[in-house]
């Protein structure tokens, strides 16, 4: 820290202390505990309504929603991977490998540089949680991975998926300080004339296989 | 100290500009349709959401209680943060952020860096200082491009090309990309877009953003967007440079719950911006291995210290108040002569100068109150309004003025009835050189800032009291 920025600290601080001098009635623990939450903070839907919201509004952003059981994920991956044509892809270092489909050459995140990411055909990753109410999906890490290719596939499991974005705060506070991702639909603008454009930056196909 | 508000302290009043603006059309039209689809979609995902009030009122209450204890929260943050491996840096204004942030990127031998969508970095006058030193700032948001690349200034917190129509963003990226041919869809655009930045994007060492949010619990960052032009900034450099206004600590990551379900949908009308990026510190796996974030006031503790105001400071920029405004839609943001547009910018920009310049802003409402209407954290913006004019006539009257004399001279002749009627009377003569058809359209020397933005009836030829006390002698003429 240089001599200035800690007589800017100083300086700051104490013209905070002075504005608040009058303010402070009770403790600060108190005074947070105090504040009023009464929005909705757990499910209020049953859970195959939950699943069809999440669905529902993956599908309203143009994300492809493929359903699977424990035993198909493999299968559903290659079916969503011919859909593109795609043959080849990136797996992030925490996917289950028994969930690749045979034939697909892929190549694991550790292995790839950042140039072979902006080459590579698409990615495909797991999820921490899920969120019906706003169709998001909770990445952790794979930052690079989930951001240079032009595809995106994530595995959700269905025990994964909560209703309201609360209960998806609740079940990362684990997580707080991991570098996470929320990702709500394919990358987007509405910068020229308020017509939404699917894909600026990021991929611009995102499938979920939802087990 | 010196504020800096953008170029705010070097603009004409929002009267003179707003008078300029109403002429051009295409502005107009541009500025009407975005608000129009923005405003639509914000009162969908906002009808469906049924407990909007309820995060209304939370969000309002973890901003008020953050205030209360922010050196509390600013001292738990830059722990947290330098626990994990961050630098936290403090600036008292402008000038000493630039002069952070020059000195951060020239240490790594930096020309050039690459930037997310911040408005804070306006505030400071960041790009000019930068460019002052020879480093090239890259914008990276489709929007801040537009206006990097055709010289503008951002007229909108969210969506700040609003005034740009495809035609025009068409022949600013043909020019400044060097392309020949060029679509003017915004598909088009958007790719050329695409293209022209992956290259910096997968180049450039040196990223820089603002932040949403600063979680004090963790020394995390929270950052919203669309395009993923942030996610690149954020996570491809080696060293990432994050500016924040002291106001946006926030408690606990748990506080994200209320401010990420009230941001999108006020924002963009979404129910969910395509990407948020958290981060906390330096990840050992992933991204930047170097991470810099500067606390900036530029004034907001001088807010912080006027009680009645001090909620301009619960503000997430989420930008509804300016879709919503009847004033804004009618001129853009151009007038208001401030980065801070529309209402909120109108409390914000005199304030953060603690009223020494913008002092035409907070007269630039009609204070309808559609903006505390739509503000998600309940900032009652009309009575800010109405509380920052009262700052603007005592600072006036302080001095001798000739309108703090005309206002004694006004409270003399209406003291007593005698006097009143002698003006009155004095008035009907006085008005008939300026009667138009009915109407008195220019009124001369300082009165005619009153006639200037709007039309006056004239005095009637008969007052209450004359038709009443006619009445009594009975020759009632009605």
């Amino acid at each position: 820290m240089t001599e200035t920025t800690s007589a800017a600290r100083s300086a700051i601080f104490d013209r905070i202390q002075k504005a608040n001098s009058s303010v402070q009635a009770r403790s600060q623990v108190a005074d947070y505990a105090a504040i009023s939450r009464e929005y909705q903070q757990s499910a209020s839907k049953h859970r195959a309504a939950i699943l069809e919201t999440f669905a529902e509004r993956l599908r309203e952003y143009d994300a492809r929603v493929h359903q699977a059981s424990s035993m198909t994920v493999a299968e559903a991956i290659r079916i969503a991977l011919a859909e593109h044509g795609q043959h080849s892809a990136l797996v992030a270092n925490a996917f289950p490998k028994e969930w690749l489909p045979d034939g697909l050459s892929w190549r694991a995140e550790a292995d790839a540089e950042v140039d072979a990411m902006d080459k590579a055909e698409g990615a495909i990753v797991t999820c921490k949680v899920a969120i019906a109410h706003t169709g998001t999906i909770v990445l952790k890490d794979a930052r690079k991975l989930t951001l240079l290719p032009d595809r995106l596939l994530c595995v959700v499991r269905e025990d994964q998926v909560v209703e309201t974005v609360p209960e998806a705060f609740a079940r990362l506070q684990s997580l707080a300080t991991d570098a996470l991702t929320f990702v709500s639909g394919p990358s987007a603008t509405a910068d020229i004339e308020m017509t939404r454009i699917r894909g600026v930056h990021g991929p611009r196909f995102l499938d979920v296989v939802l087990v | 100290m010196s504020i800096r508000v953008g170029e705010a302290a070097e603009a004409p009043s929002f009267q003179k500009a707003a008078h300029m603006l109403l002429k051009d059309d295409q502005l107009r039209t541009n500025v009407r349709h975005a608000t129009d689809v923005i405003t639509q979609k914000r009162s969908h995902v906002v009808a469906e959401q049924h407990d909007w009030q309820q995060l209304r009122d939370a969000g309002s209450a973890i901003k008020a209680h953050t205030l209360r204890f922010l050196d509390h929260y600013l001292d738990q943050f830059e722990a947290a943060c330098t626990a994990a491996g961050g630098h936290v840096h403090w600036a008292a204004d402008a000038d000493e952020a630039n002069r952070i942030i020059v000195g951060l990127i020239q240490r790594q031998g930096g020309r050039e860096i690459i930037k997310v969508k911040t408005m804070t970095s306006d505030e400071i006058g960041l790009n000019r200082a930068l460019e002052a030193n020879g480093i090239h700032p890259h914008e990276t948001d489709l929007a801040d491009m537009i206006i990097q690349l055709g010289h503008d200034q951002p007229s909108h917190i969210v969506v700040p090309a609003l005034h740009k129509n495809r035609r025009q963003v068409r022949e600013i990226f043909m020019q400044a990309m060097g392309l020949k041919e060029l679509g003017d869809r915004p598909e088009d655009l958007t790719d050329a877009a695409r293209r022209y930045l992956r290259e910096k994007f997968l180049k450039v060492k040196i990223g820089f953003s603002g932040a949403n949010f600063l979680i004090a619990e963790t020394g995390g960052v929270c950052v919203v967007e669309s395009e993923g032009n942030g996610r690149m900034c954020l996570t491809l450099p080696d060293v990432l440079i994050t500016i924040a206004g002291v106001e946006k600590v926030i408690p606990t990551f748990r506080d994200l719950e209320v401010f990420l379900q009230l941001l999108p949908r006020s924002a963009t009308g979404e129910r969910m911006n395509p990407y948020n990026s958290l981060w906390t510190g330096v990840h050992p796996d992933e991204g930047p291995r170097e991470f810099h974030v500067v606390l900036l006031d530029n004034g907001r503790t001088r807010i912080l210290a006027d009680h009645e105001s001090r909620e301009t400071l619960h503000c997430i920029r989420c930008g509804a108040c300016l879709n919503t405004c009847p004033v804004y839609r009618q001129t853009g943001g151009h007038a208001y002569g401030s980065i801070y547009a529309g209402p909120i910018g109108a409390i914000l920009t005199p304030q953060l100068f603690d009223m020494e310049h913008s002092q035409s802003l907070p007269y630039a409402s009609s204070l309808c109150g559609a903006c505390y209407e739509v503000c998600p954290v309940k900032i009652n913006i009309p009575e800010v309004l109405i509380h920052l004019r009262g700052r603007v006539v005592r600072e006036q009257q302080s001095g001798a003025s000739l309108e703090a004399i005309g206002m004694k001279a006004m409270a003399r002749v209406f003291a007593t009835r005698r006097r009143f009627e002698a003006a009155q009377r004095l008035g009907r003569i006085a008005q008939w050189p300026f009667i138009s058809q009915g109407w008195i359209h220019h009124l001369p020397g300082m009165l005619g800032n009153w006639t200037a933005v709007r039309d006056l009836r004239p005095m009637p030829s008969q007052t209450f009291r004359n038709w009443w006390r006619g009445r009594e002698k009975g020759n009632s003429n009605d």
